[in-house]
This record gives structure tokens, sequence and C-alpha cells, in this order.
């Protein structure tokens, strides 16, 4: 997985299919990476996403307690359209995580 | 309805196979050459029956999972998802959006929910101790 640091925004570029199979191999990643770097936010890149099914939606809930935890914040960005309907249905929106 | 095609497939309740039955049902619906949407749909639903099986069916131990596929004249589609795990005791509950039993293992209580809005029609039928039927159902709208 793809990552870059700036200003302390970490952002981890997502990609291919967000499964359950996937999605645990993502959190391994994510969280080892915020456990080195403490970035101040993390920020999720969908734009290399082209299938998610509702463990992807566990994921970045996960990630968004674990941020708040740490005193941060989760954005959630470029999510393709038919991966949004998804995020929509779960209250994620009233977050403020995806921009 | 006439049926012009049937598959039935069996798998062990591991969670590369949630991939694997998406890219089957892929396959064997190409025949109604349906749009991007369409397809995306029916694979996102079947991916969240498949990992319901392995998740919460098996809970991530041993079992088979079995799918069958049926294409009928009319262009629908109908996946049936079956596991012969742990089954659900209260179903109404188990599909209303954000139940979840496993909470503290990241899951959204959203899979049902999406099954729902993807599909035409969802279809539970469990037993406590004997397993769980999810039967999904679309129309591929004519080209
Ligand atoms: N095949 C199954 N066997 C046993 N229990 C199931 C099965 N499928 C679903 N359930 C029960 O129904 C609940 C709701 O399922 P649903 O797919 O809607 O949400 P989830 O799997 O908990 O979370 P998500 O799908 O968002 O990751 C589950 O938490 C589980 O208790
Ligand atoms: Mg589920």
């Amino acid at each position: 997985m793809k990552t870059t640091l700036e200003d302390g925004v970490l952002t981890a570029y997502l990609e291919g299919e967000i499964d359950h199979d996937a999605a645990v191999n993502m959190r391994r990643q994510l969280d080892a990476s915020v456990q080195t770097v403490k970035p101040r936010v993390l920020c999720l890149d969908f734009a290399g996403v082209g299938f998610m099914d509702s463990s992807g939606v566990g994921l970045v809930m996960g990630r968004y307690r674990m941020m708040k935890l740490l005193g941060g914040s989760l954005y959630v960005v470029r999510v393709p359209e038919r991966i949004y309907r998804i995020f929509a249905m779960s209250g994620l929106e009233g977050l403020g995580v995806l921009r | 309805m006439k049926t012009i095609n049937e598959m039935a497939l069996r798998f062990p309740s591991k969670s590369c196979n949630e991939a694997f039955a998406r890219a089957a049902v892929s396959a064997f619906i190409a025949v109604l050459d349906p749009t991007v949407g369409e397809l995306s749909d029916l694979k996102t639903a079947v991916s969240e029956a498949v990992t319901n099986c392995v998740v919460h069916g098996y809970r991530r131990g041993a079992g088979t999972i079995f799918l069958t596929g049926k294409i009928t004249e009319d262009r629908r589609v109908i996946v049936k998802i079956r596991d012969k795990g742990v089954g659900i005791a209260d179903v109404k509950q188990a599909m209303e959006p954000l139940f979840t039993t496993a909470a503290e293992e990241e899951r959204a209580g959203l899979g049902f929910a999406v099954m729902q809005s993807f599909c035409d029609k969802v279809r539970v039928s469990s037993k406590p101790g004997k397993g769980t039927t999810v039967t999904l159902e679309k129309r591929i709208a004519d080209v």
C-alpha cells in the first residue's frame, strides 16, 4: 500500500477490491503505519478501489475510532460513486469523515 | 418461468473464496450482458452473503459453503448461498440495518441492508444449529 506523509497528514492510497479478506490485511498495514508515524490526520484515498462491500465500512469505522482515541482525525477522500452508496447507508456521512 | 441455465458450486469456508464466489457469479451472468452497475450490485450482494457464512455461519472455522445460480427466460438471476453453520435465531432483527453480533470484529451490520438495496428480492431462511440460506434475486435489464 502506497502512503505519503505531509504536515502530519498520513495519506494511504487504497487499491483493488476491499472485501473481508482484503480488509484484514489493510487494517494491519494501516495500524502499523499509524503506530510508527503518529499522524495528526489519517487520510484514506479510495480513488484506486474498484470494489467494496460492507467490510470496507467496518475498516473505515475502526480507523475513525482509532484516530479519535489518538486525538487525531480521519478523512476519506476520492470515493468512487458506486462505493459511496455503501458509505451513505452507514451513518459515516454524519461524522464528517467523507470529503 | 423457464430456467435457461443453472450452476452449482461448493467450496470451503475461507475468506479467499469471497473473491472466487464473486468472480464465478460474474462469469455465470455474462451471457445476459449486464451493465457495469448491475454486475457490481450482484457481486456486492454475493460478497456480503458469502462473507456472512465465513464470519458468522462457521465463525471462521471449517465448513462448506454451497452456492447455486439460476437464470430464467425473463432474465432474472437467482443466487442461493447456503451454510450449515450456527444459524440465526431472529432473522428479522438480524436484517435490521446496523444490527451486528460482531461489532468487536469491526463489522458494520450493513450486509443484509446492502443485499436488499442492491437486489430486487432477498429471502433468508435459517434455523439455529442447522444453518442459513440466503436467496438473492435480480433482474438484468434487456439490452
Ligand atoms: N450466515 C449466517 N450465519 C449466522 N449468522 C448470520 C449469518 N448471516 C448473518 N448473520 C447474523 O446477522 C447479523 C447481521 O448480518 P449483516 O451482514 O447485516 O451484518 P454483519 O455481518 O454483522 O456486518 P457487515 O456485513 O456490515 O460486515 C450478523 O451480525 C450475524 O449475527
Ligand atoms: Mg455481513
